[in-house]
This record gives structure tokens, C-alpha cells and sequence, in this order.
């Protein structure tokens, strides 16, 4: 067994290397020998191909990406923008939010438990570096059809992984989403969101800087797990004494993460620390070089002293696992027994493996020799980057023009009843409390709104009442139908929704969930999206701060809908203005805000009756949402509506049932003029709410809509206990409440 | 002067900050106690609150019976002084033997998040005074180990003993036996409980009751007037 050592890579320069293995195109590794002037060593070459490959590197969407920098809004807000762990946004009051969105498609549907778990994991340590303490997780999910043998497998799998990874931190699981579509049958979405406040003096940066500081390594041992790709390389160099095949997927411990919590926020109360970064996708090889290249010298590693907890294991296996709940940490000589003292106090694991140095590389010794010798730069911020071909797919024209508008649409009252019911009770429109139920969403004694709430809200400052909220959406359906539009929609939908519970949306991250970047037709579903949510920022005045990139979501040829996923962060003074959606006084007076027009594209009704999916989706008026959302926040401001719910998916119908089985209180709807019954229930026309007005507050409100110019129709009242369309058809309560709330216990036991 | 109520923490614990929001709220003066520390600071109550202390491993509430903190709780317990399980604390609680029975996986197997009615049974506790005997309120329940079993004589002591303090109304949530919520000792200084009351203690957060607080005004009266 030898060890592959710069020396040995110098005097061995024709050593067949297993590039193609791990990924690597031979252009690409033509490129690293020409940086390095000579071949890699074998840890070389594994830090390379895993820092070089799409997920670390953005090397397909980075062309795409850069508009969200280049197109940014004006915002004061921002205080820290993309490229570190996650943005942070300034909330006043001295307090500074840090959140991000991020996915862990493909291990959750190998391994559903894990896969979900330590996607909860990664995202949380991403908040905990910029020095926040997490305070709310959530997570937007696709699945494959409802009724199909594997969805069995994959969900509560990955349910019981949030649950049980995320209500072991003690972080409230506060909204997200459950969508199914066969589209996501081989490929099922789980994104990951954490929210975290601080104070802004206590921002912290992944660089490692001053010479002489030491790294530290702390949390779980280094093990074999989540190591993939490279035990190619392990084969390759060594023979059968290496150590036995773990699993691709990761394995978490939520216990070890809680200690590495507390312990890092104790670590920051006492400023103990001057750069940081989490050890996620690639491990160790990320992390020394992202922070050696972020920095302003080099970094010097001995990865021998790395704790393990397999012996056995290779230098290239350590510096590619991705065991879970480790972080790194640049410390000061002078504060470095403090650092170790607080890690012991929670029984945290902490070796100092290393320290920055003056020169520019990234040299990592095992048992004194060299088996690195790299500029950082070109392993973390310098990779490939490419130009992919992009191209409408040919049959996006057939598929716009087989509009829904084709479609039967229902002739009597009782047909109408009828489909109302299945839409409700439908596996996408019906309740999710099955899921969310298995989430703790109390825990922090924070929480002021949870699922199924239009946006989650938690207080942060206990004296003034100040608090941040959070909405997750995106429409897959809408996407496919016109990629650009779909996702200026999520846009729309998740600002709307913070909206609606009276915060000011504040600024954006997204998790943009594609097919392989190889489809010119994925490719421009890409463009499109990104293009249209960059645009619809700038409108909005909500910069990106920061995401993540899924691609290759597809099963041989068929790629997933095109699904990017936006997270909406907005803030509001005093939370005890927030506006609910439960429909809880009898006699409140029900107002339809914004304009309905005749938009069934890609809507709950064409799937559910149809299983239809075709013609353009809703058209978007950004001008309209903002309008929209300044009249939702000045009403909760100054007490003029109880209650406020979103229209999307299923229309008013669906937003009209949800909040009445959310009150415990019935509707009676009135159709206004110049709309047909159907078309008032279920079309998906953006830029809309239904608002619930205290009699005494009539006047003042929809005055203030006048003056605005805000269409605001009067369409009914709260009352009884049935939803009735006058004129038309009665649906219980008791009867709404057992077809929307049975469905997925019935699926899902 | 008020009174001190310690808070403990062990690694894993989740509530503890909560809980001492809670204890504040209710105007008493909360004491953070680690789990290494042996000494009480003098406090005039513990209450143990809600985690997955040691990460759960072995069982719920194993591990963290054998810590230095809860020598002397078990000491001082014995001696009246008096302690509030939530949850994990309660699982603790059950370890420890300072109460009877044990918690077992939910009957469904799910973790369980939601707002549970219950009834006050024993409105004679330390930590129930300020309650009525019959009343019914809602606190959040969060579990995955709430499933409480003894065999049936302890449970038929408990009954004539009047020692079941809470039982769970509008269905049992996870198969406890006889809709057992939450239990005290002969003394009625210890007692224990799956749901959680320090999530309930003001409006507008979590479900906006705060039919909680009464455990922490129970305490307050306690012992401010003895």
C-alpha cells in the first residue's frame, strides 16, 4: 500500500488515475494537472472531483444565477448576500435573520429517513455558521402520486426523518408544503429551510484568516459514511485492508447536532471564534478549502489528527466524508483552550488539525508527508463553468395550446357540489395535518403561526413583540406550462402569503429543482426560470439572497416538472397584529381582493377532474401583488380585517373551506356579478385574497381599497356551519371537514 | 422576594428555556441547573422540562437518572421538595422511581404534535392547586415515548389513591393506560406529565391559551404562602 504523495505524483506523472470514476470529464482534469503543473496525488484528484461536481460547483446554473447578483434590487435590508453559507437581512431593531432553502432530493429517495434527516441537518449548520441561533425549520416536499406503492415507501420515510431529526434540535417545524405528482414518482423533492436570528455584530464569515490561527475541527468523529463516488479512488490505491463499504447516504445523529448547537452559540457569546464553516456536501474538502480560499493566507492541515471512527479509513476517505454534525472552526492561539474548554462542557469532540499559514496553498500532511498541494481558489471558488446549450422544447407550443379551456366543466348545481368535494378532499388541495402532526411546531415558545397558516411566524424579541415570517411555494404545473411565468408565480404566491399574515416581505431564497442540465430543454426551462424569478425580484424589490441548485432530477428521458421552490422571509413589528386565516366570527363579511378572470390552466381542477395539464398558467401582474400586499399589511396593521387567506391552487373555493374548517365556522357565498359560479370557485387568477372584515371595519376598508384602486368584492358572510354558494349548492362542515382531513390518513395510516 | 424554581438542563434537553420563560412569566425567579452540577443553588422547586436528554439512548430518561444533578433531586425530592416532570422530564421522573410506571412508544408509532384536552383529576398537588378538580384545559402535546403503563395494581393504587393527576379527553393520543396524562407521588410534591403547559402560558403564541400558567401560579402560591 502506497501513499499517493506529491512527491510520488512528481515521479510518477504517467499513473493511470481513475478520473472518469469520479466524475470528472478529461477536459476537466487536463485542467487540474495544468494548475498543478504535474498529475494530482490521489487526494488531490478526490477533493477536486467532488468540489468540481455540479452540486458543489454550480457548474451549469452559475451563468444563469449570476442575474440574481446582477439584477438585485436596491435593499438597504441586505447585510450579507449570496456566496456565504446563507444571506442575512437586517429586521431593525438591531436583530439580523439569516435563512436559506436548500435540497436533499436524491439521497431521500435511497434512503428516505436518513436522506430527509440530515438534510434537516445541513441546512441548520449552514444557519448556525453565520452565527445565528436556528429558530424554525421547514420543508417543501414533492412527491410521486398519492396512491402509488412506492410514495408509500418514500413518504413516511421521509416524514418520520424530519421529525424525528428536526424535533430532536428542538426547532419548530412552521409551514412548507406536500405536493404529489407523477412527475416525482423516481425523483422526490425534499428542500430543507432554517431560519436563524442574531444580532448583527455577531455575523460571522467562512474565512480563514491571521496567520498563526489555528482550525479546529469539532463535533462527530470523521466516519465512513456519505463517501460515494470516491471509494472508486480507495480501490484504486489501496488494497482489500481498507475499511468496509458504508452507505452513499449519511447517517445523522440529531443528539450530536443539539450539543454542537449550544455548544457553537457558546462559542460565539464569548467570541471565541474568527471564521467558520460547517462541514456538509464534500466534508472536509469544502470546508478547508473554501475557508483557505476566502481567506487571506493559506492553510496547513494534518489530517492525521482527524478524530475517526474507523481506523482504517483512507486520507482521501477522510477528506470526502460527509459524516454529519462536524464543523470547522479559525480560532486564535490565545483562545484556543477557552474554545476546547466550552467543547468539553458539552461534551463536543474538538482537535485542532491545523493552522492558517502566510503562504497561498492549501497543504494537507498525512504522518508527515504531503499528499496536498493546492491554491484553494481553484479547488473551491475557481471551478469549471459552463455554457450549456439551451433550447424550447419542441413541444412546449402543443402543450400551451391545449388549453383548459377545452375541458367539460361541470352543467348542474350538483355537479358543481360534487367537484368542489373532490378537489378538497384531492391528495394536493386536502389537509396536511397527518404530516405536519408529526412535526413539533411549539417548541422555542415562539411560534405565533404554524401550518396550515399561510406563512410561519415566530416572535424574536419577547419585549417588543417583533417577529419574522416565512412562506415556501412553488408550482411545478405552472412551471412546466411556462417556466418563466411558473416561477415569477412562486414568487408571487410565497410573497403573497407572507403578506397575507401582515409581515413586509423582505428579501428571497430559492431551491431550484431541474432535470439534467445535459436536456437543452431542461436547459432552458432553467434560463427561463431563473431569468423570470430574477426579474420578478427586481419588481418586487426582494433581493435573492442566496439557495441552492438540484439538478438531474429526472428518471432516464423524463425530467420532474420544472419545480423552483422560493422562500419569502418578511418581518412584522408586533406580532400580535398578525392576521390568521381561520374564519372565526359568525357575521364578518367576506371580501374577494384583486381581479378573477377565466384562468383554469395548470389549475387543482383540471388535474383533479381531468388529469389535465396543458394552455398557459395565470397570468402575473407583480405591480398587482404589491399592491395587494400593501393593503394586506396596513389592514392587519391598523385591525381592519380578522382574517386572510391566499388563493392558489383550487381557487377561492379551496381558500373559502380552509379557513371555515380552520374557524369552525361556516360561509355563505354570493357569486358577484359577471362571473359564473364555476369560474368564481375555482379559477387561479394570481394577485388575489379573501379577507375576512369586522362589520365596524367595513367602510374604512374598502374605502382604503378604493382609494388604492384595489378591486375589492364583497362575496359574502361568515356564517352557520355549511359553505354555501346561494343559488347553487350547501356542503356541510361536518361533510368538507371528512373529505379534506381523511385523505391522507387513509393513504398513509 | 419570590421564589427560585430550577430549571435543568442536560445535553439534549429542548424546553429549558421555555420553561424558565414560563416559571418568569408566572413571577417567580428562574435558576438555570446544569446536569453536572450537583448543587441546587437553593432553589425551592426543579422542574425537569421536555428533550430527548442523552439523545434518548438506552431509553428515554435512562441516562440522565444517573447524572449529578439528580442525586440531589431524588435526595431532596424524598424530602418534599417540590419537582415537575414535562415530558422527558416526566420519562425522568418515571426512571428515577420517584414515580411509578413507565413510557412506552406511542400505540401508532408516530411522533404526535397537537393541542390535547385534558382533565384535572387531583387539583391538590403542588403544582395543581390553582386548578380545580374536574376542570378541563388544552396544552400541547409533542411525543414519540407518551404512552404511559404500569401494571394493574400500581394502577389501581393510583386510582384510590387519587394520584392520577390529568387524564386526556376527546381520544387517548397515543395509548396510555386508564388516559393517563400525567401522575404524583403520596406526597403530591412530585409530579409528572407527557403534555406540555409551559407552551401554554400566553396568548397569541402557540395555541394562544394559556391554560398552562397554572402550574407555575400553583407553585408561586405554594410557596410564597408556606
Amino acid at each position: 500500500m502506497t501513499l499517493d504523495t506529491v512527491k510520488h505524483a512528481n515521479e510518477t506523472p504517467d499513473v493511470e488515475q481513475p478520473w472518469a470514476e469520479l466524475g470528472l470529464k478529461q477536459d476537466e482534469y487536463e485542467r487540474i494537472r495544468a494548475i498543478l503543473g504535474r498529475r494530482p496525488t490521489g487526494a488531490e484528484l478526490a477533493m477536486y472531483s467532488v468540489m468540481w461536481s455540479e452540486h458543489c460547483s454550480y457548474k451549469s446554473s452559475k451563468v444563469h444565477l449570476r442575474q440574481f447578483g446582477e439584477k438585485a434590487p436596491e435593499n438597504d435590508a441586505l447585510l450579507v448576500g449570496i456566496g456565504e453559507n446563507a444571506g442575512v437581512v437586517d429586521v431593525g431593531q438591531g436583530y439580523a435573520v439569516t435563512f436559506k432553502v436548500e435540497s436533499h432530493n436524491h439521497p431521500s429517495y435511497i434512503e428516505p429517513y436518513q436522506g430527509a434527516a440530515t438534510g434537516v441537518g445541513g441546512i441548520v449548520r449552514d444557519i448556525l455558521a453565520m452565527g445565528a441561533r436556528p429558530v424554525a425549520v421547514m420543508d417543501p416536499l414533492r412527491f410521486g402520486a398519492a396512491d402509488h406503492p412506492d410514495t408509500k415507501r418514500v413518504l413516511p420515510g421521509v416524514v418520520a426523518g424530519i421529525g424525528g431529526y428536526g424535533n430532536c434540535l428542538g426547532l419548530p417545524n412552521i409551514g412548507g408544503e406536500v405536493v404529489f405528482d407523477p412527475c416525482y414518482q423516481g425523483n422526490p423533492l425534499v428542500n430543507a429551510l432554517c431560519v436563524g436570528v442574531m444580532k448583527h455584530e455577531d455575523i460571522h464569515l467562512a474565512k480563514a484568516s491571521g496567520t498563526g490561527n489555528k482550525v479546529v475541527l469539532y463535533g462527530a468523529r470523521t466516519g465512513g459514511d456519505g463517501i460515494g463516488g470516491v471509494s472508486v479512488l480507495a480501490s484504486e490505491t489501496f488494497d482489500s485492508t481498507g475499511p468496509a463499504k458504508r452507505p452513499a447516504v449519511q447517517v445523522g445523529d440529531p443528539f450530536q447536532e443539539k450539543l454542537l448547537i449550544e455548544c457553537t452559540l457558546e462559542l460565539f457569546r464569548e467570541d471565541l471564534v474568527e471564521g467558520i464553516q460547517d462541514l456538509g456536501g464534500a466534508g472536509l474538502s469544502c470546508a478547508t478549502s473554501e475557508l483557505a480560499s476566502a481567506g487571506s493566507g493559506g492553510m496547513r492541515v494534518e489530517l492525521d489528527t482527524v478524530p475517526l471512527r474507523d481506523a482504517t479509513l483512507s486520507p482521501e476517505e477522510i477528506l470526502m466524508s460527509e459524516s454529519q454534525e462536524r464543523m470547522c472552526a479559525i480560532v486564535e492561539p490565545g483562545k484556543i483552550d477557552r474554545f476546547l474548554e466550552i467543547c468539553e462542557k458539552w461534551d463536543v469532540i474538538a482537535t485542532v488539525i491545523g493552522e492558517v499559514t502566510d503562504g497561498e496553498r492549501l497543504e494537507i500532511f498525512w504522518h508527515g508527508e504531503q499528499i496536498v498541494d493546492v491554491p484553494p481558489r481553484t479547488v473551491a471558488h475557481e471551478g469549471p463553468v459552463y455554457e450549456r446549450p439551451y433550447a424550447r422544447p419542441e413541444w412546449q407550443d402543443a402543450l400551451q395550446a391545449d388549453g383548459a379551456d377545452k375541458l367539460p366543466r361541470p352543467e348542474t348545481a350538483e355537479e358543481l357540489r360534487a367537484q368542489v368535494l373532490k378537489v378538497v378532499a384531492s391528495p394536493n388541495q386536502a389537509s396536511k395535518s397527518w404530516i405536519t402532526g408529526q412535526y413539533d411546531r411549539f417548541v422555542q415558545g415562539n411560534t405565533v403561526l404554524a401550518q396550515p397558516e399561510d406563512s410561519g411566524m415566530v416572535r424574536i424579541d419577547e419585549e417588543t413583540g417583533l417577529g419574522v415570517a416565512v412562506a415556501t411555494d412553488g408550482n411545478g404545473r405552472y412551471a412546466k406550462l411556462d417556466p418563466y411565468a411558473g416561477a415569477q408565480l412562486a414568487l408571487a404566491e410565497s410573497y403573497r402569503n407572507v403578506a397575507a399574515t401582515g409581515a413586509r416581505p423582505l428579501a428571497i431564497s430559492n431551491c431550484l429543482n431541474f432535470g439534467s442540465p445535459e436536456d437543452p430543454g431542461v436547459m432552458w426551462q432553467f434560463a427561463e426560470a431563473t431569468r423570470g424569478l430574477a426579474d420578478g425580484c427586481l419588481e418586487l424589490g426582494t433581493p435573492v439572497t442566496g439557495g441552492n441548485v438540484s439538478l438531474y432530477n429526472q428518471t432516464g428521458e423524463t425530467a420532474i416538472h420544472p419545480t423552483p421552490v422560493v422562500a419569502v422571509l418578511g418581518v412584522i413589528d408586533d406580532v400580535a397584529r398578525r392576521t390568521p386565516m381561520a374564519f372565526a366570527e359568525e357575521g364578518q363579511l367576506l371580501y374577494l381582493l384583486g381581479d378573477t378572470r377565466d384562468e383554469l390552466g395548470g389549475s387543482a381542477w383540471s388535474q383533479v377532474i381531468h388529469d389535465h395539464l396543458g394552455g398557459l398558467p395565470p397570468a402575473v401582474d407583480l405591480g398587482r401583488e404589491k399592491l395587494l400586499a400593501e393593503i394586506l399589511i396596513s389592514a392587519s396593521r391598523d385591525g381592519m380585517v380578522d382574517a386572510a387567506h391566499d388563493l392558489s391552487d383550487g381557487g377561492l373555493v379551496q381558500a373559502v373551506v380552509e379557513s371555515c374548517l380552520r374557524g369552525g365556522k361556516g360561509a355563505r357565498l354570493v357569486v358577484p356579478d359577471g362571473l359564473d359560479a364555476f369560474t368564481f370557485l375555482f379559477s387561479e387568477s394570481a394577485g388575489r385574497a379573501v379577507v375576512s372584515v369586522p362589520r365596524s371595519e367595513e367602510l374604512r376598508f374598502t374605502d382604503m381599497c378604493g382609494a388604492r384602486g384595489l378591486p375589492a368584492t364583497r362575496v359574502g358572510v361568515v356564517d352557520g356551519d355549511s359553505v354555501e354558494v346561494q343559488g347553487h349548492f350547501t356542503l356541510p362542515l361536518a361533510e368538507l371537514r371528512e373529505a379534506h382531513e381523511g385523505t391522507l390518513p387513509a393513504l398513509f395510516g | 422576594m419570590t421564589a427560585r424554581v430550577g430549571v435543568v438542563t442536560f445535553p439534549g434537553t429542548l424546553d429549558d428555556r421555555d420553561t424558565q420563560r414560563a416559571v418568569r412569566i408566572a413571577g417567580l425567579e428562574p435558576v438555570p441547573l446544569w446536569h453536572r452540577d450537583k448543587d441546587l443553588h437553593q432553589v425551592d422547586a426543579v422542574v425537569l422540562p421536555g428533550g430527548f436528554s442523552y439523545g434518548d439512548y438506552l431509553r428515554a430518561g435512562a441516562i440522565s437518572r444517573f447524572s449529578p444533578v439528580m442525586e440531589t433531586v431524588i435526595e431532596q425530592a424524598k424530602g418534599g421538595l417540590p419537582v415537575l416532570g414535562i415530558c422527558n422530564g416526566f420519562q425522568v421522573l418515571t426512571e428515577t422511581h420517584l414515580l411509578p410506571g413507565a413510557m412506552l412508544r406511542n400505540n401508532h408509532l408516530h411522533f404526535i404534535c397537537r393541542d390535547q384536552k385534558l382533565r384535572v383529576e387531583n387539583a391538590d398537588t403542588a403544582w395543581t392547586a390553582d386548578y380545580e378538580a374536574g376542570q378541563e384545559i388544552s396544552v400541547p402535546l409533542k411525543n414519540i415515548d407518551g404512552r404511559y403503563v404500569a401494571d394493574e395494581r400500581t394502577l389501581d393504587e393510583l386510582e384510590a389513591e387519587g394520584r392520577v393527576v390529568f387524564r386526556y379527553l376527546d381520544g387517548n393520543p397515543n395509548g396510555s393506560l386508564r388516559d393517563i396524562a400525567g401522575i404524583t407521588n403520596a406526597a403530591g410534591n412530585v409530579v409528572g406529565l407527557m403534555p406540555h403547559p409551559e407552551h401554554a402560558v400566553e396568548p397569541l403564541i402557540g395555541t394562544g391559551r394559556t391554560d398552562g400558567l397554572g402550574f407555575f401560579t400553583s407553585i408561586l402560591k405554594k410557596l410564597v404562602t408556606s
